[in-house]
C-alpha cells in the first residue's frame, strides 16, 4: 500500500485536500482538486483543471479554409468526426453550398453510428466500471450485499437475475457484458467507417457532401449491423434502468450526487436535408427541423430553441484560465448576416493569446476558458450533462420531432424499435427526470443510444430511397469566397459543439471551435461563477464507506464521469474530517488557497 | 485494464507469493502529449488481436502484462489515497517495476521556449504542486524503459500540433530524444504513425515487442523513419483498389466518383501506409479505396507538406499524364517527392527558440 498523503487544507477549515489528476477512464487529461469535509461527508470545494494546450485557433490562422475539417477533426480522438462534421457545416455556410440529400443522409448515418459507438463504450467500459461489482465491493460493501439479495425487476428482458449479477457483468475484462460492449463498440465503428471511411478522423467527409460510394451494398452492410444493435439496446435500456434505480433505493439521498441546477444547452444535431440549406438567414427555421432539437433549458423551462438566438448569446470569458484578454483587438464581425450586433466576446471575435504560467488555484489554474450563454441579464454556466440528458430534455420540451421511430411529446421522448432476431417490437419512453444529477445523466445516455439507433433506421430508409430512385450523387461543387462567414452547430457525443469561422483573402482569418468540454469543465469565470464540474461536485455528499486513508472518492468520480469528460484536463478536490490528518511537508498547488 | 484478471494481477499488496511466479511486463502509457487520445481510442477497435486478447495473453507466447493506461484503467483513487493511478509512473522512475515499456501518445511541446508554466502535464509533482510536464516524464522514464514506443503521428513526428505557426514548438519523440536514441536494451524508438493509428497496426507492433521481450522474436525491423518495415514498406497507391483507374488514365473530377482521386488531392502515390490494403478496421473502410483523399497522415512531413489537402499534389500532373508509361521514369520522379515528404519540416526540434513562425506574446 502506498502511504496515504492526505493533508489538511491550510486554511484552518478542518477540510482535507484531495486531488485526482489525471482522472482515468475518460478521454484526455482532467484533474479535479477538492477540499472534502469528512465530518459532514460532503465535498466543500472543487477545482477542475486541464493540463494541455495545443493552440488550434492559433495555428489555423492563414490556412486554406478547406483544410478546416481535416485539421479540427484532430481536436478530439473519440468524437473527431463530430468536429469534422461541424466544420463542414460551417464551411457549407461560408461557401454557400448545399450538399445532395443523399450526402446528408450518409453524414447522419455516420453521426448516428458515432453516438451508438461512443455512448456505448463510455457507458459500459468507462463509466460502467464505477458501478461494477469490484468497485462497489471496494467502496460500499453493504450496497453489494443488498444487490446480491435484490432481484432485477427486468431480469426477463436482460437476463441478469439480481442487481449484483448486473454489477458482476460490468467487471473489467472478466465481465461478459463488459466484453460484449467492447465488441459492440467495434461493429458500431464499422458502421461509421462504412459511411465516413475511418474512425475517428473521417476520410470521406468534405464540404459539399461525402465521397462515399452510395450503393445498395453500403446500406445492406450498415443495416445488418444496425439491427444487431437495436436488439442489443432492448436489453441495455432495462438493464441500466434496473441498475440506476437500485442506487436510489440502496443509498437514499443519492440523487444529490453530482446534482446541479438544471442549466442545460443543446445545439441540435442531424440536419433534415429537406429543410437545411446551410444559410444563416434561414438557420432559425432549419435548426428547428433538426432530428435532435436545439434548446436551452433553465430550471426545467425551455428558454429558446432558436439557433440564431443561441448563436448570438455565446460569450467567451477567460476567468481563471491561462490566456491574455483580447480586449481592444480587432473585431472581425460587428454584425451577423441578419444585421444583429455581434458581441466582442463572441467566438467570431475571439483572439486566443496563450499566457503560460504557474498553476495557482487562487488565480489562474487551467487551460480551459469559460464559455457562458448570455440571456440578456446573466452569463449562464450551461452544461451539457454529457450530451444525452440535454438533447432529450430539449427535444422533449420542443415537441417537434416525429419520425415514427422517435416522437417528442412535450414532456417525454418515445422511441419505437422494430422486431429483431429474438425480440418483439419494443417501445421505450424517456421521461423528463426530477433532477440533473449523475444517475440521470447516465440513464439518459442509455436512452439516447436507443434514440440514435431509431433515427438511423429512418435515415437508412431515406438514403436507400434515394439510391433506388437513381439519385446517387453525394457531393456538390463549391467555390471558396474571398470573404466569408460561417458557423456550424451540432451535438458532439458529449454535448454542444460550435465552429465559428471568418474567411478573408480566401484564407482562415479566425476559427474558434467550442466543444462540450470547455462548457462543462470550465473554471471559475470573471464573475467567480464556478464551472459545471466544479459546481456539481461541490456539495456532493459522500456515501463511500471507506475512511479518509482508504478513500477512493467514488461518489466524486461518478459525479465527474457522468458528464463524459473529454479533454486534456484534471480534477482536484478537498475532503474534510476535522481531526488532523497527516500533513505533507511540502505544499501542493492547493495549499495556497484561502491563505 | 489494470489488474482485472490473472494476466494483470498487479495489486500493490500482492507482492508476496504472486510476485515470485511470473512478474509481468508493465506498460506505462502517457497520453498527455499534445494529442487527442485518438490513438488510445483507436486501439480499442483492434481485433487482430484485440486489447482483451493481449491483456489475457491469448496469443501463443505472450507474456503476462500489466497495463497502466489512462483510457480504461480501473484505478481511479486520489493522489493522496488508495489506488492512485499515477503512482505506477513514480514506481517506474524509482526502478520498482522492471521491465516496462513506455508508450507515448501525443507530440512533445517545447517547454523551454517560455519563462514559466506548462503546455502539458501528467500528474502533479509532490515537491512543487505543479503539473509534471510530459517531457519531464520522458526524461525520467526513458532511461529505465525496455523500449519507448511512439503511438500516432503526433508522437512519432509531431503531426497536426506541430503545424507551421504553432505556439508550443511541438515535435515528435525522436526529435526530442534524438533519432539515434536507443533504450537500455538497445532498441531504437519504435514509431507507429497514423492519425490515428490503424488499430491492428499498433496491436500487432505491441505483440511483436512483447514477443521480442521474451526472446521469441529478433530485433524489430524498422526503417529510417523508425517504422516497422512490414507495415509501412508499401505506398497507399500500391495497395489501393482504385489504382486500376489510374493505370487506365481515368481520374475523378468530383469527390463522389469511384475513380482515382489523385487529381483531387490524393497523395497516395508517395505515402507509406497500408490502410487501403488492410482496411480501417476489420477490413472495412479506409481512405482512397472508399472515396477519401489520402492526406498523408502517416508521414513525417504531415500536415504541412500536403496542404492544402484538397488541391492536386504537385507532380501529380506529370505522373498521371504519363500513367501509361511504366517503370523507372515514374519511380524516379516519385522517389524525389517521396524523399521530401518523408522528412519532417525543419522547425520541429528542441532548443530555446521557437522556429514555427509564431510570434510569442510572452
Amino acid at each position: 500500500m502506498v502511504a496515504p498523503t492526505t493533508k489538511a487544507a491550510g486554511d484552518g477549515s478542518g477540510l482535507t485536500e484531495m486531488s485526482w489528476d489525471p482522472i482515468t477512464r475518460i478521454v484526455g487529461s482532467l484533474g479535479i482538486h477538492t477540499k472534502i469535509d469528512f465530518k459532514q461527508k460532503r465535498v466543500a470545494e472543487c477545482y477542475s483543471t486541464s493540463s494541455v494546450f495545443r493552440g488550434y485557433s492559433v495555428f489555423m490562422r492563414g490556412k486554406d479554409p478547406r483544410d478546416a475539417h481535416f485539421i479540427t477533426s484532430r481536436i478530439c480522438g473519440i468524437c473527431g468526426d463530430n468536429h469534422a462534421t461541424c466544420s463542414v457545416y460551417a464551411q457549407n455556410m461560408a461557401y454557400g453550398v448545399k450538399p445532395p440529400h443523399l450526402g446528408e443522409w450518409i453524414i447522419n448515418l455516420g453521426e448516428s453510428a458515432e453516438y451508438m459507438f461512443d455512448h456505448n463504450i463510455f457507458q459500459e467500459n468507462l463509466v460502467g466500471v464505477d458501478y461494477c461489482e469490484r468497485m462497489v465491493k471496494e467502496t460500499n460493501p453493504g450496497v453489494l450485499e443488498l444487490a446480491e439479495r435484490t432481484a432485477a425487476p427486468h431480469a426477463g428482458e436482460h437476463g441478469y437475475r439480481t442487481i449484483a449479477d448486473i454489477m458482476r457483468s460490468l467487471n473489467p475484462i472478466e465481465g461478459e457484458f463488459y466484453r460484449e460492449a467492447l465488441q459492440v463498440s467495434r461493429y458500431t465503428r464499422e458502421m461509421f467507417c462504412l459511411m465516413e471511411g475511418r474512425h475517428v478522423h473521417p476520410s470521406t467527409l468534405y464540404p459539399g457532401g461525402v465521397g462515399t460510394i452510395a450503393s445498395v451494398q453500403l446500406f445492406t452492410d450498415y443495416l445488418s449491423r444496425l439491427m444487431r444493435y437495436v436488439e442489443f439496446m432492448k436489453r441495455v435500456v432495462p438493464l441500466h434502468d434496473d441498475l440506476f434505480d437500485f442506487f436510489y433505493e440502496a443509498l437514499p439521498g443519492y440523487e444529490e450526487v453530482g446534482r446541479r441546477r438544471v442549466l442545460l444547452g443543446c445545439w441540435g444535431a442531424l440536419n433534415d436535408p429537406e429543410y437545411c440549406d446551410f444559410t444563416y438567414r434561414n438557420m432559425t427555421d432549419w435548426g428547428r427541423r433538426m432530428f435532435v432539437t436545439p434548446g436551452i433549458v433553465v430550471d426545467g423551462k425551455l428558454v429558446t430553441n432558436d439557433l440564431t438566438e443561441i448563436n448570438l448569446g455565446i460569450r467567451i470569458l477567460l476567468g481563471s484560465s491561462y490566456y491574455q484578454d483580447w480586449e481592444g483587438k480587432e473585431q472581425f464581425v460587428t454584425h451577423d448576416p441578419l444585421g444583429n450586433p455581434v458581441d466582442p466576446r463572441h467566438p467570431w471575435n475571439q483572439h486566443t493569446i496563450p499566457a503560460p504560467q504557474k498553476r495557482n488555484f487562487d488565480d489562474k489554474y487551467s487551460w480551459v476558458m469559460s464559455p457562458r450563454w448570455f440571456d440578456g441579464k446573466d452569463y449562464l454556466a450551461l452544461d451539457t450533462g454529457g450530451g444525452p440528458i440535454a438533447r432529450l430534455w430539449s427535444t422533449a420540451l420542443s415537441g417537434l420531432v416525429d419520425t415514427g421511430y422517435v416522437r417528442a411529446t412535450g414532456h417525454s421522448v418515445v422511441i419505437n424499435l422494430p422486431k429483431t432476431m429474438t425480440k418483439p417490437e419494443t417501445s421505450f419512453e424517456w421521461k423528463i427526470p426530477k433532477w440533473s444529477n449523475a444517475l440521470e445523466r447516465n440513464r439518459a445516455r442509455t436512452y439516447f443510444q436507443a434514440y440514435a439507433a431509431a433515427m438511423a433506421l429512418h435515415f437508412a430508409e431515406k438514403g436507400l430511397a434515394e439510391v433506388r430512385a437513381g439519385r446517387t450523387q453525394t457531393w456538390e461543387k463549391f467555390e471558396v469566397p474571398e470573404e466569408g462567414l460561417g458557423v456550424g452547430f451540432t451535438e458532439a457525443v458529449r454535448g454542444v459543439l460550435s465552429h465559428h469561422m471568418v474567411i478573408r483573402d480566401g484564407k482562415i482569418a479566425n476559427y474558434h471551435p467550442y466543444p462540450p468540454t470547455p462548457w462543462n469543465a470550465s473554471t471559475r469565470d470573471t464573475f467567480g461563477t464556478p464551472g459545471p464540474y466544479e459546481d456539481a461536485v461541490q456539495n456532493t455528499p459522500i456515501f463511500e464507506e471507506n475512511t479518509p486513508e482508504n478513500f477512493k472518492g467514488i461518489d466524486i468520480m461518478r459525479a465527474v464521469r457522468s458528464f463524459d469528460p473529454c479533454l486534456p484536463c484534471g480534477v482536484h478536490m478537498y475532503l474534510g474530517d476535522g481531526k488532523s490528518v497527516q500533513k505533507m511537508h511540502v505544499p501542493t498547488g492547493l495549499s495556497g488557497m484561502g491563505g | 485494464m489494470n489488474a482485472p484478471s490473472p494476466a494483470t494481477a498487479t495489486a500493490p499488496d500482492a507482492a508476496g507469493p504472486a510476485a515470485e511466479e511470473e512478474s509481468p511486463i508493465h506498460i506505462l502509457w502517457i497520453n498527455a502529449g499534445l494529442s487527442c487520445d485518438g490513438d488510445s481510442v483507436s486501439l480499442t477497435a483492434a481485433t487482430q488481436p484485440s486489447i482483451e486478447e493481449i491483456a489475457l495473453s491469448v496469443l501463443p507466447g505472450l507474456p503476462k502484462i500489466a497495463v497502466h493506461w489512462p483510457l480504461i484503467d480501473f484505478e481511479c483513487g486520489p493522489v493522496q489515497g488508495a489506488d492512485n493511478f499515477i503512482e505506477w509512473f513514480f514506481k517506474g522512475e524509482r526502478g520498482e517495476i522492471d521491465p516496462f515499456v513506455l508508450v507515448v501518445e501525443g507530440s512533445i511541446p517545447n517547454e523551454s521556449i517560455k519563462p514559466e508554466g506548462y503546455w502539458c502535464g501528467f500528474g502533479d509533482d509532490p515537491l512543487t504542486g505543479q503539473p509534471i510536464t510530459t517531457s519531464e516524464w520522458i526524461d525520467r522514464l526513458a532511461p529505465k524503459a525496455l523500449a519507448v514506443v511512439a503511438i500516432g503521428t503526433c508522437a512519432t513526428y509531431g503531426g497536426i500540433h506541430a503545424m507551421e505557426g504553432n505556439p508550443t514548438g511541438a515535435m515528435g519523440v525522436p526529435d526530442y530524444l534524438g533519432w539515434d536514441w536507443k533504450s537500455k536494451a538497445g532498441i531504437p524508438i519504435v514509431c507507429v504513425p497514423g492519425c490515428p493509428i490503424q488499430p491492428d497496426n499498433f496491436s500487432e507492433t505491441l505483440v511483436y515487442l512483447l514477443h521480442q521481450a521474451t526472446g521469441a522474436a529478433p530485433m524489430i525491423p524498422l526503417d529510417d523513419q523508425l517504422r516497422p518495415t512490414w507495415l509501412f514498406g508499401a505506398t497507399v497507391h500500391e495497395g489501393c483498389d482504385r489504382a486500376g483507374y489510374y493505370e487506365q488514365g481515368q481520374f475523378a473530377t468530383t469527390y463522389d466518383s469511384p475513380k482515382c482521386l489523385v487529381k483531387l488531392g490524393c497523395w497516395g502515390p508517395v505515402v507509406k501506409c497500408n490502410v487501403p490494403k488492410r482496411g480501417w478496421m476489420n477490413g472495412i473502410g479506409g481512405c482512397p479505396n472508399v472515396g477519401g483523399i489520402c492526406i498523408a497522415c502517416t508521414m513525417p512531413g504531415f500536415p504541412d507538406k500536403f496542404m492544402p489537402f484538397m488541391d492536386e499534389p504537385p507532380g501529380g500532373k506529370v505522373s498521371s499524364a504519363a500513367s501509361g508509361v511504366y517503370g523507372s521514369v515514374i519511380r524516379k520522379l516519385r522517389s524525389i517527392t517521396m524523399h521530401t515528404v518523408d522528412q519532417e519540416p525543419k522547425w520541429r526540434h528542441p532548443g530555446e527558440k521557437l522556429a514555427t513562425g509564431y510570434r510569442p506574446p510572452w
